[in-house]
């Protein structure tokens, strides 16, 4: 027996936090987004889901084969970013074209930098954006969600589209409930609200980011308004677009975003200090993706400007 | 009362704590490591063939940071040869066959104490040293540097370790020790105050100690909120003082000296009788073991012996502890002796002791902000791993106190608090060439 006894550095037990835990918590957290998307959108929006998931799956297994490491599919995160690029896409895009974008998000972001951890832009965005630069026009058109009544039912428009191009605008309801435009996870604001709730409660995110990015957006979309000073639609800005997707569950990736409460409130702010900049003063219609991935690459920065005092005194350099 | 940052909330598991403390008998054999506190090594003062009474020095030396051994049983010497202790190089040990009469050693008689210099020298003699697990010795401690104006006396009852009640028994059964220890320190000391701290999670005790400091307005008893690690010197100084121990400084260069609440009591059980440190009440739980107690155990007694008192293993140990979950130390064989700082004694079953695999590490923060030292694990671990060992040195690698906080909330399982000890460690070794 006395051989037996394992020996190794302290501590000697551990929460039971773990990776696939905090990964299997925000597919959980999908799910509301991801049913919402389906009723809005159809089976469609179910095939491209799976399609999504799938692949990143497959591409995760065979990247981290090929490069002679660990198998880390298990861990969860290939599918978390798997539902989190299809929830980005139109229902109706060619399932072809979300397998390329699984592969650019899986292969060329993630595991060519390193894999799990080392990525330094959100891999569903950074795809999500390759496919806006790749196939433009399949991208932007979004399918018309279920119960709305439309005389084009190929190609409706975004709220923030009608915004910028001119029409009616959708009700405050139909924007909270999902109603509307837009790619297949981001419409309904309930279902990503109560995702959002559980990964809260579950403490798998903290606050900071999410409550300053939309109260960010909110401020000053309300200050900048079309009219002059303080005219915006706040309610508005918070609930079209990708603005509450964003603000809960891209944002908030551990591998991108700062480390210290203090670095996430600077983040978070300064995602939603672009986000307002790209939907007001230039010409594309919606601005998260692009807010988020130029705060992501900012993020290194932001943690070595935040990082605590050390007790005693002194300064990390 | 200010509250640190970080800490973590591991399961308690005092499963020990109502359970009175029971006294083990004579063992079969001891063996007494002739270094087992921080500073230089005893030599020797016994041959192989000697008879020893309980009591009598067997190892002791000039140098000043260090405590002289004595031996806690009579008997005959059988062995006095190096042996590899967990955590640490060779040491030179002298083993013990008792005769089971337990004669007590001439030598021991009460200190006379009449000046500061013959109480240090007493405590010195006692061979006291940290009892808390630092092991560091109390005669230095007591007596900083010239120049350093110590005003406070803590009192260390804060016990946030999982597990281990040793100090919780110790204020329930000893209340009147700890404060008679106190007020020897504080007398001789010449340090103004005392505050007692300990954890809320151990009502009773603290209960007591407000009865028992009642009437002695030097001394004062501080509930502290039960987070881990509470206990520890720089934090447990934050809490009851706000202030911040700078890096690479000691309590005494922001006033204070901290006493475990054992130290304590042994300081008034030696002034009163003469009997130097032998015993030592150790904690013996995990799942592993049959009837988990508190154990009045005979200094070098060995750990087999400890647990078959406690009714032996109820399930095949896969790792046995001494200290703590947290901050305790793997022990490679049940054949190594119970040592003066040893306040628990855990033997975990396979499942439980097993280390989780290691995965890629996912930049969440937990470990940032679980730091009570506020430091940065997850580039510590990076930078020791990459040999960056100057880098870490800026990051302030030494300032760890290597509590564990970011293991344990780690949901990568990363291994920072083991990266960090081979930093320093390397760190040290340079720096002595």
């Amino acid at each position: 027996m006395e051989n037996k006894l394992l020996m190794s550095s302290s501590p000697h037990i551990r929460s039971d936090a773990s990776t696939s835990k905090i990964m299997l918590d925000v597919l959980i957290a999908l799910v509301p987004a991801s049913l919402a998307g389906v009723y809005f959108f159809g089976l469609d929006a179910a095939l491209t889901i799976i399609v999504c998931v799938v692949s990143c799956i497959v591409f995760e297994f065979l990247a981290r084969k090929l490069l002679k490491r660990s198998n880390t599919v298990s861990d969860l995160s290939a599918a978390v970013t798997g539902v989190l690029l299809a929830l980005n896409l139109p229902a109706a895009i060619p399932k072809w074209m979300a397998v390329v974008g699984s592969f650019f998000a899986i292969v060329v972001i993630k595991q060519l930098f390193g894999g799990i951890g080392q990525n330094f832009i959100n891999p569903a965005l950074g795809a999500r954006v390759f496919m806006l630069v790749a196939y433009g026009t399949k991208m932007t058109q979004v399918s018309v969600p279920r119960g709305a009544d439309a005389t084009d039912a190929i190609s409706a428009a975004t709220p923030l589209g009608v915004l910028k191009e001119g029409g009616a605008l959708p009700s405050y309801l139909d924007m909270f409930l999902g109603k509307i435009g837009g790619s297949l996870g981001e419409t309904s604001a309930l279902a990503l609200i109560l995702g959002g709730l559980y990964l809260l409660i579950r403490k798998v995110i903290s606050w900071e980011i999410p409550a300053i990015y939309i109260g960010t957006v909110a401020l000053l979309s309300w200050i900048l308004g079309p009219e002059g000073f303080m005219t915006g639609d706040p309610l508005f800005h918070v609930l079209a677009g990708g603005l509450l997707i964003g603000a809960i569950f891209m944002a908030t990736d551990y591998t991108t975003s700062p480390m210290t409460r203090k670095g996430a409130v600077i983040y978070a702010f300064g995602c939603g200090f672009l986000t307002v900049v790209f939907r007001l003063y230039t010409n594309l219609p919606e601005g998260v993706s692009y807010a988020i991935l130029l705060m992501n690459t900012a993020v290194p920065l932001i943690d070595r400007y935040t990082a605590p005092k050390p007790f005693g005194g002194g300064k990390h350099v | 009362m200010k509250l640190f940052k970080g800490g973590v909330h591991p399961p308690q598991q005092k499963n020990t704590a109502e359970k009175a403390t029971v006294p083990m008998g004579v063992p079969s054999v001891v063996l007494i490591p002739l270094a087992q506190h921080l500073g230089a090594p005893c030599q020797p003062k016994v041959k192989k063939g000697d008879t020893v009474k309980v009591g009598q020095v067997i190892g002791d030396t000039d140098a000043y940071v260090s405590a002289p051994i004595h031996s806690s049983v009579s008997g005959t010497v059988t062995r006095v040869e190096p042996v590899v202790l967990s955590g640490s190089r060779p040491v030179m040990c002298v083993e013990i066959k008792p005769d089971g009469l337990q004669e007590i050693s001439e030598e021991v008689k009460p200190p006379v104490v009449d000046s500061r210099e013959s109480f240090l020298a007493a405590i010195r003699a006692s061979g006291l040293t940290g009892l808390g697990g630092a092991a560091f010795p109390t005669h230095v401690k007591l007596n900083p540097p010239k120049g350093t104006k110590v005003d406070t006396l803590i009192i260390n009852a804060a016990e946030c370790e999982p597990y281990i009640t040793s100090d919780y028994r110790e204020c329930l059964e000893n209340t009147q020790g700890i404060i008679e220890g106190i007020l020897h320190v504080l007398k001789w000391t010449g340090i103004e105050k005392a505050l007692i701290g300990i954890e809320q999670n151990k009502p009773e005790a603290i209960k007591m100690l407000k009865q028992a400091v009642s009437n002695i307005p030097s001394i004062t008893v501080h509930a502290l909120p039960t987070r881990y690690p509470q206990g520890a010197e720089k934090t447990l100084i934050y809490t009851l003082t706000g202030r911040e121990v700078p890096s690479g400084k000691l309590p005494a260069d922001v006033g204070c000296i901290v006493m475990n609440v054992a130290s304590v009591a042994f300081v008034a059980s030696y002034l009163k009788t003469g009997m130097p440190l032998v015993k030592k009440r150790v904690t013996v739980d995990g799942s592993a073991v049959r009837n988990p107690q508190n154990v009045e155990v005979p200094i070098g007694t060995l750990l087999k012996e400890v647990f078959d008192f406690c009714g032996g293993f109820k399930s095949e140990p896969g790792k046995v502890i001494m200290g703590g979950p947290m901050m305790g130390v793997s022990q490679y064989s049940l054949d190594l002796p119970v040592l003066k700082h040893t306040n628990a004694l855990l033997a975990l079953d396979a499942d439980e002791g097993r280390i989780p695999e290691e995965t890629a590490c996912i930049r969440c923060g937990r470990c940032v902000r679980a730091c009570p030292m506020r430091l940065l694990p997850l580039e510590l671990d990076r930078l020791v791993k990459t040999q960056q060992f100057e880098e870490a040195q800026r990051f302030h690698l030494m300032d760890c106190i290597e509590c564990g906080c970011c293991v344990y909330a780690c949901p990568a399982k990363r291994l920072m608090v083991q990266s960090i000890r081979i930093g320093k460690d390397y760190i040290r070794r340079n720096a002595k060439k």
